[in-house]
């Protein structure tokens, strides 16, 4: 498969490329919720309008009312969101929960994807415990309690949790914290007796939440996957995420690099538009450069992943870790490069750096990911 | 099953039937790889083996014509045999600047005599090609170039010198920027072909901080070109005076070809081998290694969609200045690596251990890479211009 879009794909591009730029934009949904302090963080009204362009169920299978798409389609609605900061639950509910809900049963997949799929709901997914991402050790406990189990501990980094109608949830269900198996993964809904959350909101305005567990009493059909046998849909879900929040970072960083490139075709000191230093001119296309490796070690994964490949693991790990430092260098060149105005709330390049930061921590840090990376190739 | 399946299954098929075993082994010396040309010889029986049954394939050559020596493949075609020789190893049958980069030229500006003859000549292994590009002074700024032919009718005198030419002493042919006219800078240079056995062509290797000479300085003193080698094959390159449209387009597969964009070859983690050969790695070299090692693996993706893009005409003009740029710093960076893991062993210079030095000598050779075929510093000018549109640039 050549490692660029086809016609479709293409298509598909353009389709979320003008939405994004006329719906999506940084003023009317950004600004707009930021400054209206909005307990969502997201408009729920783009959201339906997403569903309504099909891009809500994009990996939600046709028999499930979705598009039955791939990584590669679900990414180019990322970088699309990425360059323009759109906020929406897109990442958690469509990527994460979506490809969670995938692997399981026909009640639980009839319970939620059709309100995915229509836009009416929004899900999150609970997997961090402290403040770094650290998925090898589950502490979260769910123990066996009738016909279904109580489930107890606390969860950090849940994003939109607050606002979720249900939230993926990984515990464990037997073996101690580090252990491979005994971990399950449980759909918990959000009027569960005993859950709560502490909202906070983040750098990015983006809204996540610390949530605990106080025995919260779950059915036996809340399981999603095999009991103990939750870490082989925990993966997958994982590698999606990390592809798709890799894909929302390109679009992060080719969106401030397209700022900041402009501004310097723009700007005049010392009588000289700035962009005419060879020491601006330099840094930017070495930006240009790393950016591009960026997107096609991103795109590459993203095809790996609907090949089923075995590679796929390495190579999200590589996608996220790369497109971690190469957007953190977007964003740190386009404050620097814009000046004294970049400092500004008014000017939009310091969203990026913002949505940027969050966007590195979500799903492991490019420090987690290269570490994996060397891991995984035995060293 | 689709076409392209059955050829991947007709070529995985050939290549098991063809390609000895001695040359599915990662090249270690330089007599590893074939040059050819008139006074070449095998270094043993598998490496003559392979070279033929590529050359009656026309697999020296995959995409070119079947007519020029090579195979007619299609794009997705040549991707297909890249990946299956890359799955076993294999090595390049035959190593030549006339397949990477003359070629090239001649099948975008060639006439059909030109093609005919020097096509097939180099797919077959039979001509080995240098190039006469920069001169001492002039390296970055290679169109102030001053080495002159005096037209004199059917034929140039051609005067002057040229440095950094590579394997000079080895060639059998020249591809030369010769100034035909000292007014017009660009608009006044020949892309000239001669044979390097011509009268007043004489070489001297330059010693490198590698203690190799890969490189020669190259004299002309009164060196006589035809203008023709008959009917149909002009003893130049595209049109009198425009020599630096062709050196511009080769400046291109120059770029793409030193920047290892070779479609993923190279995608094995470096940090492994590196532990393998140093025993525990210190923490933070392990941290630089992985970093290096997301790099260069991200790198090789980029590779395969540049291919990708060149091959149905995707791809930005100037994105093999990119591609040079980001493949030659990280070279760099994987001696540099490679340097510190390997310690004091490393340092060894013509020890047998070492296989005579080479951890330190590759190592210093990679340094030229980011000057030779215009430098990192020319790579980012290029960019701005060309593809950020930078003003000025």
């Amino acid at each position: 498969m050549p490692l660029y879009h086809n016609e479709d794909q293409a298509m598909l591009a353009e389709t979320a490329s003008q939405f994004m730029v006329e719906e999506g934009a940084i003023n009317k949904q950004l600004r707009h919720w930021r400054d209206r302090d909005c307990k969502d963080g997201f408009g729920h009204g783009l959201w339906k309008q997403m569903a309504e362009l099909g891009f809500t169920g994009i990996l939600v299978s046709e028999d499930d009312g979705g598009l039955g798409m791939g990584h590669v389609e679900a990414g180019i609605v990322l970088e699309e969101i990425g360059r323009n900061l759109t906020p929406s639950p897109f990442l958690t509910s469509s990527v994460l929960a979506a490809t969670a809900l995938g692997g399981a049963n026909d009640e639980l997949r009839g319970r939620y994807l059709p309100g995915l799929v229509s836009g009416d709901s929004v899900f999150a997914v609970a997997i961090d415990e402290g403040a770094k991402h650290r998925p090898e050790r589950i502490a979260c406990k769910a123990e066996k309690s009738g016909n279904g189990f109580k489930l107890s501990g606390k969860k950090d980094f849940v994003v939109q949790g607050a606002s979720a109608d249900m939230i993926v949830v990984a515990a464990r269900t037997s073996g101690s914290d580090a252990d491979a198996d005994g971990v399950t993964l449980f759909a918990v809904p959000k009027d569960a007796a005993g859950m709560n959350h502490d909202a906070v909101r983040l750098v990015d305005s983006s809204m996540a939440t610390h949530t605990t567990f106080d025995n919260v009493e779950l059915d036996g059909d809340s399981v999603i996957g095999e009991v103990d046998g939750g870490r082989e849909v925990l993966n997958k879900l994982l590698m999606a995420g990390r592809v798709g929040s890799a894909a929302e970072g390109v679009g992060v960083a080719r969106g401030a690099m397209d700022m900041t490139v402009d501004y310097l075709k723009q700007r005049k000191q010392f009588g000289k538009l700035i962009g005419e230093f060879q020491a601006l001119q330099h840094r930017a296309a070495h930006l240009y450069s790393e950016v591009e490796i960026a997107r096609a070690v991103t795109i590459k994964a993203a095809q790996l992943l609907d090949a089923g490949s075995e590679n796929a693991d390495l190579m999200a790990s590589v996608a996220k870790a790369k497109v971690a430092r190469a957007a953190g260098l977007a964003v740190k060149e386009g404050v620097q490069m814009h000046g004294g105005i970049g400092m500004t709330d008014e000017y939009d390049i310091g969203l990026y750096m913002k949505r940027d930061r969050a966007l590195q921590e979500f799903l492991g840090d490019a420090y987690y990911h290269a570490n994996r990376v060397a891991e995984l190739s035995g060293y | 099953m689709s076409d392209l399946e059955t050829f991947r299954e007709e070529t995985r098929a050939w290549l098991e039937a063809n390609c000895p075993p001695e040359m599915r082994q990662p090249v270690r010396d330089e007599d590893d790889i074939y040059w050819g040309g008139r006074n070449a010889s095998f270094k043993n029986d598998a490496q003559k083996t392979w070279f033929e049954a590529c050359v009656a394939k026309g697999y020296t050559v995959p995409a070119w014509p079947k007519e020029y020596g090579g195979a007619g493949l299609t794009p997705p075609q040549a991707k297909v045999l890249r990946e299956e020789m890359n799955a076993i190893g294999a090595r390049p049958p035959l190593s030549s600047f006339g397949i990477w980069m003359l070629g090239p030229a001649l099948l975008h500006f060639g006439t059909e005599g030109q093609k005919q003859r020097f096509l097939n000549e180099i797919a077959r292994g039979e001509i080995r090609w240098c190039q006469g590009y920069s001169e001492p002074g002039s390296g970055s700024d290679l169109v102030s170039m001053q080495t002159f032919g005096e037209d004199k009718g059917d034929h140039w005198v051609v005067n002057g010198q040229k440095i950094w030419t590579s394997y000079a002493d080895h060639a059998d042919w020249i591809f030369c920027l010769v100034r035909t006219d000292k007014e017009n800078k660009y608009q006044g240079i020949t892309f000239m072909l001669f044979d390097m056995a011509s009268e007043g062509v004489s070489t001297k290797p330059i010693k490198l901080i590698s203690g190799n000479s890969p490189f020669c300085e190259t004299f002309f003193d009164d060196v006589s070109v035809p203008k023709s080698y008959g009917e149909d094959c002009p003893g130049f390159v595209g049109e009198i005076n425009r020599g630096w449209d062709v050196a511009k387009y080769l400046l291109g597969h120059e770029r793409e070809m030193i920047s290892g964009a070779d479609g993923g070859s190279r995608t094995a983690a470096i940090g492994a081998v590196m532990k393998r050969h140093a025993g525990e790695l210190d923490p933070l070299l392990r941290a630089e290694l992985a970093n290096f090692d997301v790099d260069a693996l991200a790198y090789a993706c980029m590779g395969e969609k540049f291919l990708d893009e060149v091959k149905v005409g995707k791809a930005h003009p100037a994105q093999p200045n990119m591609m040079k740029y980001a493949g030659t710093e990280l070279n760099k960076r994987r001696h540099e690596l490679m340097m510190s893991a390997g310690g004091s062993r490393s340092l060894e210079w013509d020890s047998e251990e070492t296989g005579g030095g080479k951890p330190a000598r590759n190592w210093l050779r990679t340094k030229a890479n980011s000057i030779e075929g215009g430098t990192s510093e020319v790579m980012l000018n290029v960019i701005s211009k060309r593809i950020l549109d930078l003003p000025g640039a």
